[in-house]
């Protein structure tokens, strides 16, 4: 597994053996989640997803890291019961609570191409932290 | 893997005593070779899941071990619930009861070739694969709990295929104990469209040619003859399975310290067998295993209604089907007394030996078909369970290649159109809606298969009975 971060806010896939990591980065904890969810739509694919319907989504947990992965099992579950991708999100974090919202299209066969489903967020690599430069880091390795 | 901290006990098995935390020995079955290629982090969790409470002899990882979550896959370990054993959501995996069926057509491959293009057509219309393909199968509420309680049996009074079916699937295609109550609503939202699909990434249906024949004896015993064409699919439990291991992993995980379980790896959450978690999620997980048995035989029906319009004297017999993802309860040698055991297999499958009660009468005498999935373009394998196998992983085998590369970095390298291409000029179709998802999962990803199935024979895990080679696969 590669431990560098992006220099700049953003997000990035990471290797797994069988799997895939999804790293993002940004400068507050809700910019880091928002990052590591457009990490995990790249590694879904899909291609252009344009914004045009949004959905609310909320979760709750004792910490940051179950949280992450709560978040991104949240859209994982969307993914798939909607059978919608997202290309935006914006979330917000109070005391353990995530309450976001996600904009995205319904799933075009025509359209968009699609690398792999994504089956769950895992707790391996999982990390969330504020990182020496100042910017927060929101990662784990995703079933697919 | 650096070698410098395991034992070498023979060419083909390596042990780490326990240390530190660890209640029992590591022990990895690969040649030099594969294990020099494993992931460090094979060694650190297959020696983590050593440490769980209630596990018994060892902790084994297979010859197609890699780096998985928690458990390695390709892991095996059992535990006694006298003993304080644990189940745990992580060493089954989200796609519970993931797995492979064989069935066997008796039509030469010269009989196939001619109507190879259209047959590859008809099948990737008949099969939905990819990620938003839903199937033609809707069930409510009720429907949905009653196949979660059939498994197999379900869909077969559904129509899906024939009661003979049955016998040819593991646990008789319905595992018992299920409890679909313990399913959560979400859970089952997931599945309410997906029966009948095959998924996406390493999911497959093949149309394979059995190429060489390693044991005629055996291979006769199967129905296996030398040019003749199988169909193998390689599915599981789909969204349900999926949302059963997200939420009782994370159950288990915020619980463990409260059950007073240190775990070294928090994806190793587990709850004690003998506790009300430990029994919702055993009750839960089979239902899943029910629904993995459930879609495997749809996909099964489906594929052979395809078959039927090319060649309608060909009725796709059922070789088997196994499960590489699961908990099962299963009696075995320990400390010289016959113990029941819940067996934990992440990416392994299990190999009953001959003569095993649990085997159909018609295969009872040879053993228990393995059916190993290797990669697009190259080869898979049927392999056979030894009485050895009992012994040596309390009977579990390898269940395929096991990637050597990345999804990330395979992208990074190869290129669907071109993998596409490359194949057909060898004479293997491939049709997928995704050309990313094809170099993702592209023949370079994975390892030598043929190795990895030389290693489980040369270990005792099972034995080689016949090659195949693909001549189609729909991916998804």
């Amino acid at each position: 597994m590669e431990d560098r971060v992006p220099p700049v806010a953003g997000w990035e896939l990471f290797g797994h053996d069988a799997d895939v990591g999804v790293r993002g980065v940004g400068p507050t904890r809700e910019a880091a989640f928002e990052q590591a969810a457009m990490a995990l739509m790249h590694a879904i694919g899909g291609g252009d997803v344009v914004p045009k319907q949004s959905l609310e989504i909320a979760c709750a947990a004792p910490d940051d890291e179950t949280l992450l992965v709560d978040w991104l099992n949240a859209l994982i579950f969307e993914i798939a019961t909607r059978s919608m991708l997202f290309s935006r999100f914006c979330v917000r974090i109070e005391d353990g609570r995530l309450s976001a919202a996600a904009w995205g299209e319904p799933i075009d066969p025509e359209r968009h191409e699609i690398a792999v489903e994504a089956k769950g967020a895992t707790y391996t690599a999982l990390k969330v932290a504020k990182m020496a430069d100042g910017n927060w880091v929101a990662q784990c390795v995703v079933d697919v | 893997m650096d070698l410098s901290r395991i034992t070498r006990i023979s060419d083909y098995e390596w042990q780490l005593a326990p240390t530190g935390g660890m209640r029992v020995a590591a022990v990895i079955y690969a040649d030099e070779a594969l294990i020099r290629a494993m992931d460090d982090k094979v060694l650190e969790q297959v020696s983590n899941v050593a440490m769980l409470p209630g596990i018994v002899k060892a902790s084994y990882a297979m010859p197609d071990a890699h780096w998985g979550y928690g458990f390695p896959i390709g892991g095996v370990a059992a535990f006694d619930p006298d003993r304080g054993g644990i189940v745990s959501a992580g060493g089954v995996g989200f796609d519970i009861s993931c797995g492979v069926r064989t069935m066997l057509s008796g039509m030469a491959r010269a009989e196939v070739e001619p109507v190879k293009e259209r047959l590859a057509h008809e099948l990737s219309r008949a099969i939905p694969a990819g990620v938003g393909r839903t199937g033609r199968i809707h069930l409510n509420e009720p429907e949905l709990d009653a196949m979660l309680a059939g498994g197999a049996r379900w869909a077969i009074e559904q129509s899906y295929g024939e009661g003979a079916d049955l016998e040819r699937i593991e646990e008789r295609g319905c595992m018992p104990g299920a409890r679909p109550e313990f399913v959560s609503a979400k859970a089952k939202q997931r599945q309410r469209s997906e029966m009948g699909t095959l998924g996406s990434g390493n999911h497959y249906l093949e149309v394979q040619e059995v190429a060489d024949i390693f044991d005629p004896d055996v291979a006769a015993g199967f129905g296996l003859r030398r040019g003749e064409v199988v169909v193998t699919i390689h599915s599981g439990s789909r969204g349900l399975g999926h949302q059963i291991g997200t939420e009782f992993l994370r159950e288990m995980v915020l619980s463990a310290a409260a059950a007073g379980i240190a775990l070294p790896d928090r994806e190793l959450a587990c709850a004690p067998i003998n506790s009300e978690l430990g029994q919702r999620y055993l009750g839960a997980m089979r239902a899943g295993i029910n629904c993995a048995l459930a879609n495997r035989q749809i996909l099964g029906h489906l594929a052979r209604a395809a078959w039927a319009r090319f060649f309608p004297e060909s009725e796709l017999r059922l070789l088997f089907d196994v499960s590489h993802n699961t908990c099962k309860v299963e009696e075995h040698d320990l400390d010289g007394e016959r113990r029941r055991l819940y067996v934990h297999r992440k990416g392994a499958t299990r190999a009953f030996g001959p003569g095993h009660p649990d085997l159909p009468k018609a295969l009872r005498q040879f053993g228990q078909p393995v059916l190993i999935g290797g990669s697009m373009g190259t080869e898979s394998w049927v392999l056979v369970g030894t009485e050895a196998s009992e012994r040596r992983a309390f009977s579990s085998a390898v269940h395929g290649a096991g990637r050597s590369i990345s999804r990330h970095e395979a992208v990074r390298r190869w290129q669907g159109r071109q993998i596409i291409d490359e194949l057909a000029a060898s004479g293997i179709l491939v049709k997928s809606p995704s050309a990313r998802g094809v170099a993702e999962e592209a023949p370079g990803a994975y390892k030598d298969v043929a190795a990895v199935v030389r290693a489980a024979e040369k270990a005792g895990l099972a034995r080689r009975v016949a090659r195949l080679r693909p001549l189609i696969c729909i991916k998804g």
